[in-house]
């Protein structure tokens, strides 16, 4: 019996993008989205897609990815099925514009899931890297009622079962629950494989699935958001950095021990 | 919920007492509660919970609801969310705080939507909004390099927030307050989620979240030799000894030594980080240090806006130097 995985991405501005390069627009309370960077797929999320993968090349199993968003980057959302993921889900809508409120982006994932029918696990990252949010696959676990497991570094399915080793501030835990069930995954998982070159050329024949908010019977004008930005802005620091500047670098090692010890540091 | 009043904190235990992130909600719960003349509860649930009651109100609540029962004395993600959801509805509160600890990264968004409310995240502050009475939490967003102030539309507004971003109030055991023993009939097979196993990769050295002194090293140091270099500075300090998340990506240090955004939050007297850049992920779990001291070879990395001290050099030239003249002055 082949196993239905489902794996949440987002797309995201690139976390790793330079500083200076990241502005806010106050008066829209939004990011500014960059010109010249393109966006990436959300870094856990990369990670959910090699967890599912890792669990296809042991059995038996189909990897849907699902996103939700007001426009995609075509060439950048493919990354997954150039990995090896079978089939690319995109919600795309006009009204999907605002992804920053996790109660009704999960209320749209969670049409979407409902759409596609059967499905034994849901993948997805811990967190979004725009918002830090980390909440959408809880929401979506509840609003389905399936059991959730967190920041999983290691994820195998087996006799109806998930077991994931998930990551803790002390060490590890090893956690189980029964399909169908949310998993959300960290990059303690490891590196996301690169794309084969035959991976990528079965991606650009592979076309995405395109359902708008009517496609999943979802009335926008009931999307009520539940948490509104009401402020946006950079936050500013007033530090300033004593240089400790010596004859060479050794003699400002030297310094700087002297200085911790002058200002009762140590 | 028209009627709904009060903020109630949902309090986590350890040991059987109240975690010091419950007493930090309290003191968070105790400006709500007072800019809007209303009540301060908690909710904690688990077993034998009266003593920990009496000490949230010595620290700052009018009420405690307890809801007592053995299956809720480990934690079990279903189990408690089905008594803290218990508790919201009893107690119909107007606000409802929760602590960004791990439990409850996994509770307070699944509670916010059981509850039919939208969840605002790893809150630095919260605060009333002088018109309109509603609360206004201020949260790091994109790695920390935005801020967002954001309200709750619903009705409870529910907000999580970051363990010590608040300091607890000072016990006061002449405070009193009723307590309201609520009864939940659990279904042990609510918990579908199990705990089969667990390894603590406790170090040996000193604990990160409540060192004094913190050194950090990054990927600059290139591998995981030079982590033995910090070393010898952590213990010649007494100081706990973390990571950026490159280093442990990288596999040089165990994943528990990571500080940041998605590691630990340390808040020492004293944090020395070598080779770290200073991304703003990193500072998101350090910025409550009270000294950040900096040791990286470019003069523009961002660290540098963030470091009371620093010294522009290699480590290789700048650590050697630098951890003899410490041993000098310690011992
Ligand atoms: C969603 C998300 C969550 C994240 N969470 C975290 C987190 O919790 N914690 C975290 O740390 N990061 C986190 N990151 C990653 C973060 O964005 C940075 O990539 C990371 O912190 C960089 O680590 P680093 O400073 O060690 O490496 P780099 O940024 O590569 O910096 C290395 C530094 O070493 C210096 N250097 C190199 N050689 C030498 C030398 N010989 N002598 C002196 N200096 C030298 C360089 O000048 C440079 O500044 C997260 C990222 C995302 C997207
Ligand atoms: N718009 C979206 N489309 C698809 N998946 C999403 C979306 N938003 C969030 N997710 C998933 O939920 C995880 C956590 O996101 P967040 O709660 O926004 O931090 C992400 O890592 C994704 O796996």
């Amino acid at each position: 019996m082949s196993l239905n995985i489902v794996v949440l991405a987002k797309q995201v501005i690139d976390p790793e993008m330079p500083m200076s390069a990241f502005q806010v627009d106050r008066e829209n309370r939004q990011v500014v989205t960059p010109a010249n960077i393109p966006p990436v797929v959300n870094g856990f999320d990369e990670n959910a897609v090699e967890a599912a993968l890792r669990i296809k090349d042991t059995q038996d199993a189909t990897v849907t990815v699902l996103s939700m968003g007001q426009s995609f980057a075509l060439d950048v959302m493919k990354k997954p099925l150039s990995m090896g993921a079978d089939s690319l889900v995109l919600l795309q809508d006009e009204a999907f514009q605002n992804t920053v409120d996790s109660f009704t982006v999960a209320q749209v994932l969670t049409a979407a899931i409902r759409k596609l029918g059967d499905f034994d696990l849901i993948i997805a990252g811990r967190q979004a890297s725009d918002w830090d949010n980390a909440q959408v696959p809880l929401a979506v676990a509840e609003l389905l009622d399936l059991p959730s497991i967190t920041i999983g570094k290691k994820v195998e399915v087996g006799d109806g079962r998930v077991n994931v080793e998930r990551q803790t501030p002390e060490g590890t835990e090893i956690v189980e629950a029964p399909l169908p069930a949310m998993v959300t995954v960290s990059n303690e998982l490891g590196q996301p494989r690169y794309p084969t070159l035959r991976g990528i050329m079965a991606a650009t024949r592979k076309q995405p699935t395109i359902w708008s908010a009517q496609d999943l019977g979802v009335n926008t004008s009931k999307l009520q958001h539940q948490v509104e930005t009401v402020d946006l802005y950079l936050p500013t620091t007033d530090k300033e950095c004593e240089v400790i500047q010596g004859e060479d670098e050794a003699d400002s090692g030297r310094l700087l021990a002297l200085k911790l010890r002058e200002a009762k540091l140590i | 919920m028209a009627d709904s009043t009060g903020i109630l904190v949902l309090g986590e235990l350890e040991n059987s007492s109240l975690t010091s992130t419950a007493k930090e909600l309290l003191a968070a719960g105790r400006i709500l509660a007072d800019s809007l003349d209303q009540k301060l509860s908690i909710g904690i649930v688990g077993a034998d919970l009266e003593p920990s009651a009496q000490d949230a109100i010595a620290h700052g609540a009018d009420q405690a609801y307890l809801v007592n029962n053995a299956l809720l004395s480990e934690y079990q993600p279903e189990l408690h969310l089905a008594a803290l959801s218990h508790i919201c509805r009893q107690a119909g509160p107007s606000i409802i705080l929760m602590g960004r600890t791990e439990s409850g990264r996994e509770l307070a968004p699944r509670l916010a939507v059981r509850l039919g409310v939208g969840l605002a995240q790893d809150c630095l502050e919260v605060s009333i909004d002088p018109d309109s009475k509603r609360m206004i939490a201020l949260r790091p967003v994109y790695g920390g390099n935005a801020m967002a102030a954001v309200v709750c539309t619903g009705t409870p507004q529910i907000a999580s927030i970051r363990p010590k971003a608040y300091e607890p109030l000072e016990a006061d055991p002449s405070r009193h307050g009723e307590t309201v023993s609520l009864d939940l009939d659990l279904d042990p097979s609510m918990a579908r989620v199990k705990l089969v196993e667990r390894v603590e990769e406790e170090s040996e050295g000193v604990q990160l979240e409540t060192a004094r002194i913190v050194v950090a090293g990054g990927r600059g140091l290139g591998g995981p030799a030079p982590f033995k270099d910090l070393e010898v500075v952590a213990k010649l300090l007494r100081a706990g000894i973390g990571a950026s998340r490159a280093a442990v990506d990288a596999g040089w240090v165990p994943p528990p030594w990571q500080i940041g955004l998605t590691g630990k939050t340390i808040t020492p007297d004293l944090y020395i980080t070598v080779a770290i850049s200073g991304a703003s992920q990193h500072m998101a779990g350090c910025s409550g240090a009270k000294v950040i001291v900096a040791i990286n070879k470019d003069s523009e990395a961002n660290i540098f806006k963030e470091a009371r001290y620093g010294v522009v050099g290699d480590w290789k030239k700048v650590l050697p130097a630098f951890t003899e003249t410490l041993r000098e002055l310690v011992e």
